[in-house]
């Protein structure tokens, strides 16, 4: 043991440390990812790090796994210091790292998930039954009932979670980083992970998680780690933490996501969905949206909270025009919408900013002025050529008028944080005038900041009479800047409070189990 | 070529403010300085390479090429391919020269001679249609680009070999008495020096260089390519931009056609058998990237001048068919390798 570095950020814990970083510094440039950071996992327990994008959590991480390599500081593994030359050499170690995207083949079957690259071979010839024994092993292991037989593609995304898990555990991981495993579980799938994360710890593995879901993180954790700017701002065990703890820490002020603007009278119905049923577009036999009426006045902000699969996301793609409903209708305004194309829509006055804003939102090979003018080129465009002034002022207002740090329009749309590309994609739907704005899960992937600034646009706009709607699966962003909020449970209106409901009342009515 | 080379900055290419890199500089201006760098190698191996008149007659060669490549160039912006263009070429040049000879109408005993502003057009106008059908398969009947157009390949091949039986249409000239003299202009006459099917060339290219940039619908092509999803999201008619993308290839292919059967004064079905291939060639030595939403005029015409002053001067210089064969297959495998060190360096920037 040659410890003999400081601890003075860190307070040195009876527990076992396993694995503790000391010093780690990375720089990429002359960006400073990482700045003297100090880490400790502990044996058999639960280690959270919380901080928003950009603050270096997943450089971190990528460090730990050997992914990449710091700049200057130590790795120390069981008392020794180690370096990782790349991510085998720290799997070798029993270090494994479960990315956010899973790296799974979805045509193979369970069992040639697990054992891909790592074949077991007896007389030149993969040995399939003794790989299906161990995959069964693992499967009782975890107490998931998954035949080891069964295509990747047939299971939910939450037993493909515990795939890419197993095959971890597989390799013998004594240290599980999880980077974000809870972002496409639903409320049931994410208990029975944290069933499996229970199980692994009592065996004695250590477990580093990463989420933006804070309430869920701190319910599985047993020690909490707060970055920010790449520096290491606090360390605290569980029992000495809370919710508010985590957030003074992470975003180094007292925050609030804002409360339902004030002082103005909502105008006419600018919305009315009447009767709406939408079919599973997947094509299951069931409706994904049943009956769903919701009537949204100009200026009015309305919250659509449910979990995963309560038919948030459908409901708003329909409105939009991408998905067609089996009956019921739209309005915006006086007008009958129900059979306009997207477009037609947008240029009625009814735009979509969709839930996934890689896939759905940005066109990665534009710039960050041709992204924003994009929904709204056709309207402009007299004659037959653009207009440049006019284009260029309206992206110099649109990046104005929702705050986008660029450093200018012709700046690539990659080179933008979480936070401001999701202005751009808010910014583009402004930009066409709109009088009704969907949102679906507006804060996803996006830090606490930039979160704020996105609430705090939509009131000023709502206080202009926008009339908005916003979907979210994490309650407190429920309780911000509503002035309604509407639960969805199974495709129908659950339940509808103004802004004074308490949290435990949304959670009650979205069927989720009250956990506090 | 200098007037080509004038035509819009691209508008996807980031300006780079701080000190230039030479590495970068080259790496994007591979194109153009692979064209000097042939340019210089010819000129120094054989007297007759560096003369005004063979860059002409080189650049009109190149025009065949050039046009499909423009027409190629739209269709991979949008995200797609378009093998069928030598085939629309060759049938366009048979239903040309089908006019060129008159048109039989046995029920009305008259045989119809249209004059050939009317031919052009018509021409066109069946070049359009190829792309049409190309376009509604590819985007309301969500059939594979790859598949459709390599469908219509076949088909309109086999339509010019079955109107021709075969053979070849050699009247093309025209009789001035029935007023239909002049379809050799395309392919051997000169305004200023200049023979009329680079000026043709040159007017595509701006016009489509003029479209990319400055029109609502260039940029809905470059986004409907680069996220076809985010671009219907944003209100773009990503189903009409592609059909009208098929269209203006077919009608590029058939312009293409046109000067070819008036170069070689003859209208044969096997016309422009894998000139498809040139013309992709030609776009990806132009920086365009094969996955859409990446590319531009300018580009793509100094991509067709590399693969055709490549090819003239080999045979200039009397190197063998076969080898010019390798030649160009190794300068399309390297504009490749640099088109993917581009786009995988820009990718990740953080």
């Amino acid at each position: 043991m040659s410890l003999a570095h400081d601890f003075n950020h860190q307070p040195t814990s009876q527990d076992e440390v396993v694995l503790s970083a000391r010093h780690i510094a990375k720089s990429f440039g002359n960006t400073h990812a990482l700045k003297m950071v100090n880490f400790d996992i502990h044996r058999g327990q639960v280690t959270t790090l919380f901080g928003e994008n950009g603050a270096g959590k997943s450089t971190l991480m990528k460090i730990l796994s050997g992914v990449i390599t710091p700049t200057s500081g130590d790795i120390i593994l069981d008392g020794e210091s180690v370096v990782f030359h790349n991510a085998n050499e720290a799997r070798a170690k029993g270090i494994s790292i479960i990315h956010q995207e899973l790296s799974l083949a979805p045509n193979l079957n369970v069992r040639d998930n697990i054992f891909m690259g790592r074949e077991i071979i007896r007389n030149g010839q993969v040995d399939f039954a003794e790989e299906e024994r161990q995959t069964r092993l693992l499967m009782e292991e975890l107490e998931e009932d998954i035949d080891p037989l069964m295509p990747l593609e047939e299971l939910r995304l939450g037993q493909q979670q515990i795939i890419e898990i197993a095959r971890a555990i597989s390799q013998n991981s004594r240290i599980l980083i999880m980077d974000e495993p809870t972002s496409a579980l639903s409320a049931a799938e994410v208990e029975v992970l944290f069933k499996v994360i229970r199980d692994l710890t009592s065996k004695g593995v250590s477990i580093v998680y990463i989420s933006h879901h804070l309430e869920e993180a701190l319910e599985i954790t047993d020690h909490a780690v707060v970055l920010r700017d790449g520096v290491m701002t606090a360390y605290a065990p569980r029992r000495d933490i809370d919710l508010e703890w985590i957030v003074r820490n992470m975003v180094g002020e007292n925050f609030d996501l804002g409360t339902p603007p004030q002082g103005y009278d909502f105008g006419d119905t600018a919305l009315a969905v009447k009767d709406l049923v939408i079919a599973d577009p997947k094509g299951g036999h069931y409706n994904v949206v049943d009956k769903l009426s919701l009537e949204v006045k100009a200026g009015e902000i309305v919250c659509v909270y449910g979990l995963m699969g309560a038919g948030r996301s459908e409901f708003m793609e329909c409105a939009a025009g991408r998905l067609k409903p089996k009956s019921g209708y739209i309005l915006l305004g006086d007008q009958d919408i129900s059979t306009l194309s997207v477009g037609q829509r947008i240029q009625s006055g009814l735009a979509l900013v969709p839930e996934d804003r890689q896939k759905d939102g940005l066109v990665q090979t534009m710039s960050v002025g041709e992204n924003l003018s994009l929904a709204s080129i056709g309207e402009f465009a007299k004659g037959l050529l653009t207009p440049r002034s006019a284009e260029n002022k309206l992206i110099k207002d649109s990046i104005k008028s929702v705050t986008v740090k660029t450093s200018g329009p012709e700046a690539a749309i990659g080179s933008l944080s979480g936070g401001n590309q999701q202005k751009v994609v808010i910014g583009k739907m402004l930009a066409t005038g709109p009088k009704v704005l969907l949102l679906d899960e507006p804060s996803r992937g996006i830090d606490i900041g930039a979160k704020a600034e996105v609430f705090k646009l939509l009131a000023e706009k709502a206080k202009e009479g926008l009339a908005v709607i916003y979907s979210t699966s994490e309650v407190a962003e429920c309780l911000s800047i509503a002035h309604r909020i509407i639960v969805m449970h199974k495709g129908k209106i659950s339940a509808q409070f103004d802004s004074n409901v308490s949290k435990e009342q949304i959670m009650a009515a979205s069927g989720e189990a009250v956990t506090h | 070529m200098s007037a080509t080379a004038k035509t819009q900055p691209a508008p996807h290419v980031p300006v780079k403010k701080e000190k230039l890199d030479i590495g970068r500089l080259l790496l994007e201006g591979r194109a153009f300085f692979a064209l000097i760098a042939i340019i210089i190698f010819f000129s120094f191996m054989s007297p007759h390479y560096f003369s005004v008149n063979n860059f002409l007659i080189m650049s009109s060669h190149v025009a065949i090429f050039g046009l499909l490549a423009i027409g190629m160039l739209l269709v991979i912006l949008n995200g797609g391919i378009d093998l069928s263009v030598g085939s629309t070429l060759g049938l366009c040049g048979v239903f040309a020269g089908f006019l060129m000879q008159g048109v039989n109408l046995e029920f009305l005993g008259i045989t119809l001679y249209p004059s050939l502003w009317v031919v052009v057009l018509l021409t066109c106008g069946l070049g359009a249609a190829v792309g049409i059908v190309n376009g509604v398969l590819i985007a309301h009947f969500k059939v594979p680009a790859f598949v459709a157009t390599l469908g219509t390949m076949y088909v309109a091949r086999g339509i010019a070999l079955l109107m021709t039986n075969g053979l070849t249409y050699n009247q093309l000239a025209g009789k001035p008495e029935l007023g239909n003299t002049g379809f050799e202009w395309l392919g051997f006459n000169r305004l200023a020096g200049v023979p009329i099917s680079v000026l043709v060339l040159i007017a595509v290219a701006l016009l489509c260089g003029l479209m990319l940039s400055r029109t609502a619908f260039g940029r809905w092509l470059y986004a409907s390519g680069g996220n076809e999803t985010a671009a219907d999201l944003s209100g773009v008619p990503i189903k009409r931009v592609k059909i009208v993308v098929y269209m203006l290839s077919g009608i590029c292919a058939a312009l293409a056609g046109l000067v070819l059967s008036s170069q070689l004064t003859s209208a044969g079905p096997t016309a422009g058998t894998t000139y498809e291939l040139t013309a992709i060639a030609a776009v990806v030595i132009g920086g365009a990237a094969l996955t859409g939403g990446r590319g531009t005029v300018r580009g793509t015409i100094l991509g067709a001048l590399v693969i055709g002053y490549l090819s003239d001067g080999l045979v200039i210089i009397g190197v063998s068919a076969y080898w010019q064969t390798v030649f160009t297959g190794t300068v399309i495998v390297l504009a490749v390798l640099l088109n993917s060190l581009q786009y995988g360096s820009s990718g990740k920037s953080r």
